[in-house]
């Protein structure tokens, strides 16, 4: 009997860490940040680094869940002419050089929804995104994007949090696929941290429900944090701690230092290696 | 598109008006929603609730509102009968507090103990303010830091009255920062906190809930000019940003098809110059702010800046209850400029006595195209929704006075 052939990049990317027995590192940069070629470059710079799945943040004048690191990497990017469409592009063009690694698209609904929900979903199938987180569309409105997104086996990857309770856990799972994103704390992206023990129980109590991979993140920063919360979780994710490294390796005109790239590296390489124990 | 049966039975179970509204907000916030509509379905269906209401209306706000028949405005404008709603004679100086007086009472009644709120102008802050002062809950209100900067006086009012003003610096500075800021705060305090949204917007409940606190307007309405007349008016005129006084003005009258309704939107510069607030006359439909409506934006979806010289109105949205009661054609909405507003301004200062907020003042500069239109038996009623002490400053620098 041979074993059926995994669907998608996402849960090809998954069966090969398990059979590594070791969490992915999900990494999360902002699309065009801080403008679209320096940002095209800190994009390509990740899986090379050993990102194993690269979330893309879509840029959005008004990001109601994300903290300040995250909002101003969207306004320089907005500032900078970045677009819905180029970012699309930019997934494409990156799949010239990578077909493997899974890419996730993250934001808010209005610029898809003024593209055209549909045009959308058919222009990401044919750039080579994998999946999407969109913060503000909960389960109630599922018909908007979801669905559809799904019938183009795109993935549609939802957030889960501490307020979201047993009642409601088995219909925001509904309808998820690829991987659930556990948000550990009420907040923000980029602000605080949740205590080990707090995120042990809340992926246990997930992993009851679902077999779906479980990612944590939002106040994840440091190879420490990653290699305890990689031994808990099937995926971690580190977003803002990136973002400031971009943010600080720019000048007063938003330029990037020659050394921005180096140091993004140099960073994920490090969480990257604490997914490997080593 | 189909007329509906009634014009007021929106929104429907998971709150849509039509396709608009809606409940576009995190998951982390979405348990919290849910729990603000049931104690909300439970409230208002609870007579303790409504007389609780109506005693704090009547004993601190100031409730029934004159409804004012502005003659010497009419004998001006030679044509319908002109009567005003006196909603800038409420304690705060405007119909906010209406609403603020209820959110507060369904915050202690869901046990909450703590209150945010997001304000532009300053006057949802104030109410807001006002309230927690009068039930000793704290208050944090969000303000965007271009707003702190022209709003002096309101800013200190509110920490007078014990609130914490936390400037937002995030995004252009303005009021849907301030509410973003405080979406994220509440996404971080669930828990104890309840946000006391100023307008018709956000997600369902609140487009409903905030209507059907500021329906107090147009049922006063009805019995008052009922009293006055004899009759239902011919015309109802009100200014709208988020468009709360508007909804609480038409509600009660949707239904009723010899009452002609007119929104008037900010023109800012006029629409055509992009610099403007009319999310209606200028906009197309997105989503923010947790509800699907009318949205100023550019050609990748992202929000742009609202421009009026009313602060109040400078909002690049609008109450998805608008959005469809604009794309049923129930409501005419119009939209007049900043120019066109002070103009109302001082006409009805020297008629009537009365300083108007430069909000209302939008709605009297339609009132002004309107009534020469219609005969002398013909009544217009405008809701007159806030004074304009706040704006003397503002409209003393357009008009080129130093004070």
């Amino acid at each position: 009997m041979t074993a059926r052939k995994p669907a998608s990049r996402l849960e090809r990317r998954f069966e090969q860490l398990r059979a590594e027995s070791r969490p992915a590192l999900v990494t999360f940069v902002t699309a065009g940040d801080p403008d679209p070629e320096t940002g095209f470059a800190v994009f390509s710079s990740l899986a090379r680094a050993g990102a194993d799945i690269i979330e893309l943040g879509m840029p959005f004048s008004d990001p109601m869940a994300d903290g300040p690191v995250v909002q101003e990497a969207g306004q320089r990017a907005l500032a900078a002419g970045m677009t819905l469409r180029k970012t699309l592009d930019q997934v494409r063009r990156y799949r010239e050089q990578d077909d493997e690694t899974p890419v996730i698209l993250m934001g808010y609904y209005n610029p898809i929804h003024h593209f055209g929900p549909e045009s959308f979903l058919d222009a990401a199938v044919e750039a080579g995104v994998d999946g999407l987180i969109i913060v503000d569309l909960p389960v109630e409105e599922d018909d908007e994007l979801c669905h559809p997104a799904m019938a183009r086996g795109i993935h549609w990857i939802r957030l889960a949090t501490p307020t979201t309770d047993d009642a409601r856990l088995p219909r925001v799972l509904t309808n998820t696929s690829g991987f659930v994103y556990y948000v550990s704390v009420l907040g923000v992206t980029g602000t605080r941290s949740a205590q080990d023990e707090e995120i042990r129980r809340a992926v246990e109590r997930l992993k009851s429900h679902t077999d779906l991979p479980i990612a944590v993140g939002f106040g994840i920063r440091s190879p420490e944090q990653v290699a305890k919360i990689g031994a808990v979780a099937d995926a971690v994710v580190v977003g803002s701690a990136i973002v400031s490294l971009v943010a600080e390796n720019l000048d007063a005109d938003k330029r990037p230092n020659s050394v921005l790239i180096d140091k993004v590296s140099d960073f994920v390489a490090s969480l990257a290696a604490a997914t490997r124990g080593t | 598109m189909q007329k509906p049966e009634s014009y007021r039975s929106g929104p429907d179970e998971s709150g849509h008006f039509g396709k608009f509204g809606g409940r576009f907000v995190a998951e982390t916030l979405m348990p919290l929603i849910l729990d603000v509509e049931r104690a909300w379905n439970e409230a208002r269906n609870d007579p303790g609730f409504k007389r609780d209401f109506d005693f704090y209306a009547e004993h601190y706000i100031g409730r029934p509102s004159p409804l004012y028949h502005a003659r010497r405005l009419s004998e001006e404008l030679g044509g319908a009968k002109v009567y005003f709603k006196r909603d800038e004679l409420n304690h705060t100086g405007a119909h906010k507090i209406n609403n603020t007086l209820g959110q507060i009472l369904l915050a202690r009644r869901m046990g909450k103990t703590r209150i945010i709120a997001e304000t532009g102008a300053g006057q949802h802050g104030v109410a807001t303010a006002t309230v927690c002062a009068l039930f000793n809950l704290p208050c944090v209100v969000y303000m965007g830091a271009t707003d702190i900067a022209r709003q002096a006086p309101n800013v200190f009012r509110m920490k007078l009255l014990g609130a914490e003003v936390i400037p937002v610096h995030s995004g252009t500075a303005t009021l849907k920062d301030a509410m973003n800021e405080a979406l994220r705060d509440w996404v971080a305090n669930v828990e104890e906190t309840f946000y006391i949204i100023g307008t018709v917007a956000g997600p369902h409940p609140y487009p409903a809930m905030v209507r059907d606190f500021q329906s107090v307007i147009g049922d006063e309405v009805r019995e008052q000019i009922m009293r006055a007349e004899g009759r239902l008016p011919d015309a109802l005129v009100a200014c709208i940003g988020g468009g709360s006084n508007a909804m609480g003005l038409f509600h009660p009258f949707l239904d009723d098809e010899g009452v002609s309704i007119y929104g008037v939107e900010a023109a800012g510069d006029g629409i055509e110059t992009g610099r403007h607030a009319a999310s209606l006359s200028g906009g197309e439909p997105g989503v923010l702010h947790g509800n699907r409506t009318y949205l100023l934006q550019n050609d990748d979806g992202q929000i742009i800046d609202a421009h009026s010289i009313s602060a109040g109105l400078d909002y690049p949205g609008i109450g998805p209850e608008h959005s469809w009661l604009h794309d049923v054609g129930r409501v005419e909405y119009v939209a007049v400029t900043d120019a066109q507003a002070l103009e109302a301004f001082k006409l009805c200062c020297r008629t009537e006595g009365i300083i108007p907020a430069l909000e209302p003042a939008h709605a009297l500069a339609y009132v002004q195209q309107l009534a020469p239109t219609m005969s002398r038996e013909e009544i217009v009623v405008m809701n007159l929704c806030g004074r304009g002490d706040k704006d003397v400053f503002a409209v003393a620098e357009a008009l080129g006075v130093e004070l």
